[in-house]
């Protein structure tokens, strides 16, 4: 189930990104910061809108916290500008933001009770007692904590000190959350689970949400758009969609899922399609439009290994087509992936899914087969 | 067990102590736990048996200047105890006297190093890490001159013409100079600037522990740095305000030595009285019961502290 099925977004309303006229509710602009001689983050510039779940996405050190604990006011930036909903944050202490933050660590006061802790905040705007229970209690329903109120933080469990950060980092209503690595501490199932109930939480408080993620995976289901991070630098910003399927460098297509990359050079450019001679396959590679670059300049054809089709029998309906060896398999349940040794020597990584038990036609190690893609399968990257 | 087996290999014949020990029922854990234990009983229980016992003898002229209290005569076992030394302290006013004053003396000046401590700790416990080395070196420092020369310096600050009046005289704020030594309040800068590294060094253990998180996300939902400090960093440091103050109070109450230096004539603290019994009056009985007394004074406070805190975790 995977060739050529790239249908466009049919998302229902229209996507603010979309539209010109739309207003950012967090404009962050050219935004440096250094620390020392060290550039943690480097001109940064982004624009996330109202009611987003904007994941900054990249590999460990590559500046994603830092970039929150400037939007949240914990570090200065050296050089840029932050807007949140028109304002300029330049010298607004942390405290006087009207942003919460959800802290890597959690950071939940260890000598205050679970209640203690949610209405930390609102005691802090010197709310009437009345309207400080009535919402405290709120937040520990919608997070499923009701019962474990009174107990202190070092009682509770990952995934129950998970929800009382949420919900503390929420109860003062914020327009603008900030979540480091939200999930990062619980393990995998539970952090499926809590995917879909943070998604559910943010849906229904209509609150705009930056999460900090260094799972691609995580990114991918929780997000309106991804901004993919690396060495302090965004490389891109777009939806999960177009992040996966049009990956405009190296970097993001070997990031994001895996990617098979064909290294090569523009044999032909023309209006309508370009040939890409690649050591890695024999024959030139088709790629059916055009794309801004010159004959003899370095590019690569990044292929997904679900797009890639394999066959003991030649494959008639595409152009790129190319013959070897399965090397290796591995099962893994709802699909298989085989490792392809190309006669050119290229390693060919190949994804099909398992849609019935057996197949008369089984593939084996050793076996000669045919791999291929469909043309529009194939993204070229010059960066 | 580890422990154990680590001794047997770095020591020569180790193994034969080892295997002695754990025959015994210590393994290297129970050798940790037991040397401060026989230590305590060495030189803390013994000591203070001998000087119970001796505070319910009878004071004699006499070498030890006491009475046995207990005799064997005729297959009979006499024990005398004498409780006329306690009774003796209540009823002379002095005693309730000096012990007060000590506790006060001791408590006003535990309050003025917190007051200068705290801030000190949390300085150091927030500098980078290399300066951190250097103010705790600059802490420690003092301890490298002897105590009583520390002391003595003190009253050439202090004295009629001793560095401070003179400064002040000179720069014209002051016509006559100050008495300050041989006052309550030369006890109180003795004092204080003694123990001043006892209250610093519990609270820089504990502050520099403090996550920063925890600052941050009190100042993320809208404290000021004021309320911060109230409602997450004091209740946080507590267990090393807790230290730091026993550190400084309990060796105060019984100071001696500042008092007496830097003390006035009627600056009566138990630890001058308890020298005088001792020394001037030769009455060991009397000095003993002072003394144990003390110990109650000091000890039942923190038993009750301990209670509280205990409760305090049982109910977390
Ligand atoms: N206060 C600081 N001083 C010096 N370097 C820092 C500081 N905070 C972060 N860095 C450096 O900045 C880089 C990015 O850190 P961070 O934003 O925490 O990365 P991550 O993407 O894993 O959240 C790291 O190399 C880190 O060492
Ligand atoms: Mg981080």
């Amino acid at each position: 189930m995977s060739e050529g099925n790239a249908t466009p977004d049919a998302e229902p309303r229209a996507d603010p990104w979309a539209d010109p006229h739309a207003v950012p509710f967090l404009q962050v602009r050219n935004v440096t910061k250094k620390f020392g001689a060290f550039v943690a983050v480097d001109n940064v510039s982004l624009d996330i809108y109202k009611g987003e779940i904007f994941c900054l996405l990249g590999g460990s050190g590559c500046g994603k916290s830092t970039l929150l604990r400037l939007l949240s006011g914990f570090e200065t930036a050296s050089s840029g500008q932050i807007i949140i909903d028109g304002q300029d944050q330049e010298g607004v202490p942390p405290f006087a933001r009207k942003t919460n933050m959800m802290f890597q660590s959690y950071a939940l006061f260890p000598h205050m009770s679970v209640e203690k802790n949610i209405a930390y905040g609102l005691k802090r705007d010197g709310l009437p007692k009345a309207e400080i229970a009535a919402r405290v209690s709120d937040m520990l329903s919608l997070v499923q904590m009701d019962q474990f109120a009174s107990r202190k933080p070092h009682q509770l469990s990952g995934g129950q000190r998970q929800r009382v950060a949420l919900a503390r980092s929420l109860v003062k209503k914020p327009k603008l959350l900030m979540l480091d690595e939200p999930l990062g501490a619980l393990d995998k199932k539970l952090r499926e689970e809590t995917q879909f109930e943070l998604i559910k939480i943010q849906e229904s408080l209509g609150v705009t949400f930056v999460v900090v993620t260094h799972d691609q995976e995580e990114a991918m289901t929780l997000s309106s758009r991804i901004g993919v991070m690396t060495e302090g630098r965004i490389v891109q910003v777009g939806t999960p969609h177009e992040i996966y399927e049009y990956p405009q460098s190296r970097f993001v297509a070997d990031f994001i899922g895996s990617v098979n990359m064909f290294e090569g050079r523009i044999t032909e450019d023309h209006e309508d399609h370009v040939l890409i001679g690649s050591r890695d396959t024999q024959t030139d590679i088709f790629v059916p439009h055009g794309i801004s670059g010159v004959v003899g300049q370095q590019v690569a054809v990044a292929v997904r290994p679900e797009k890639v089709q394999i066959s003991k029998s030649q494959l008639h309906d595409m152009r790129n087509t190319f013959t070897g060896k399965i090397d290796e398999i591995a099962y893994m349940g709802n699909s298989s992936v085989f490792q392809v040794l190309l006669d050119s020597g290229k390693r060919v990584r190949v994804s099909q899914s398992n849609r019935m038990r057996s197949n008369e036609d089984t593939l084996k190690w050793g076996d000669r087969v045919h791999v291929g893609w469909h043309d529009d399968a194939g993204i070229v990257v010059s960066s | 067990m580890s422990a154990t087996a680590e001794l047997n290999r770095r020591l020569p014949g180790g193994r034969y102590i080892g295997g002695v020990l754990q025959r015994i029922g210590l393994d290297g854990r129970g050798l940790v736990i037991a040397i401060p234990t026989i230590w305590l009983l060495l030189f803390f229980l013994i000591p203070f048996l001998v000087v119970a016992k001796i505070s319910l003898s009878e004071a004699a002229i006499a070498r030890p200047p006491y009475l046995p209290i207990w005799e064997w005569s005729d297959g009979f076992l006499n024990i005398n105890l004498n409780f006329g030394n306690y009774l003796f302290l209540l009823d002379d006013p002095l005693y309730v006297a000096a012990y007060i004053e000590s506790v006060r003396i001791a408590a006003i000046s535990t309050v003025v190093t917190l007051l200068i401590g705290y801030p000190m700790a949390y300085l150091i416990a927030r500098s980078s890490p290399d300066r951190r080395n250097i103010l705790l070196m600059l802490v420690v420092l003092p301890f490298w001159t002897s105590f009583l020369l520390r002391v003595y310096a003190w009253i050439g600050f202090l004295k009629a013409n001793g560095i401070i009046n003179n400064f002040l005289i000179s720069l014209g704020i002051l016509n006559e100079p100050l008495v300050m030594l041989q006052t309550d309040f030369a006890v109180y800068v003795g004092i204080v600037y003694t123990y001043l590294p006892f209250m610093i060094l519990p609270l820089y253990a504990n502050l520099v522990k403090l996550d920063e998180a925890y600052l941050e996300a009190s100042a993320d939902l809208g404290a000021r740095p004021a309320t911060t400090f109230f409602t997450i960093t004091l209740p946080l440091s507590a267990n090393g305000i807790i230290a730091g103050c026993m550190l400084v109070f309990i060796p105060a109450v019984g100071e001696f030595v500042i008092p007496a230096l830097l003390g006035g004539p009627d600056t009566l603290m138990i630890g001058r009285v308890l020298w005088d019994e001792f020394f001037s009056n030769r009455d060991w009985p009397i000095a003993s019961a002072v003394a144990i007394v003390m110990l109650f004074v000091l000890v039942i406070p923190i038993m009750l502290l301990r209670k509280v805190q205990a409760v305090d975790e049982g109910a977390s």
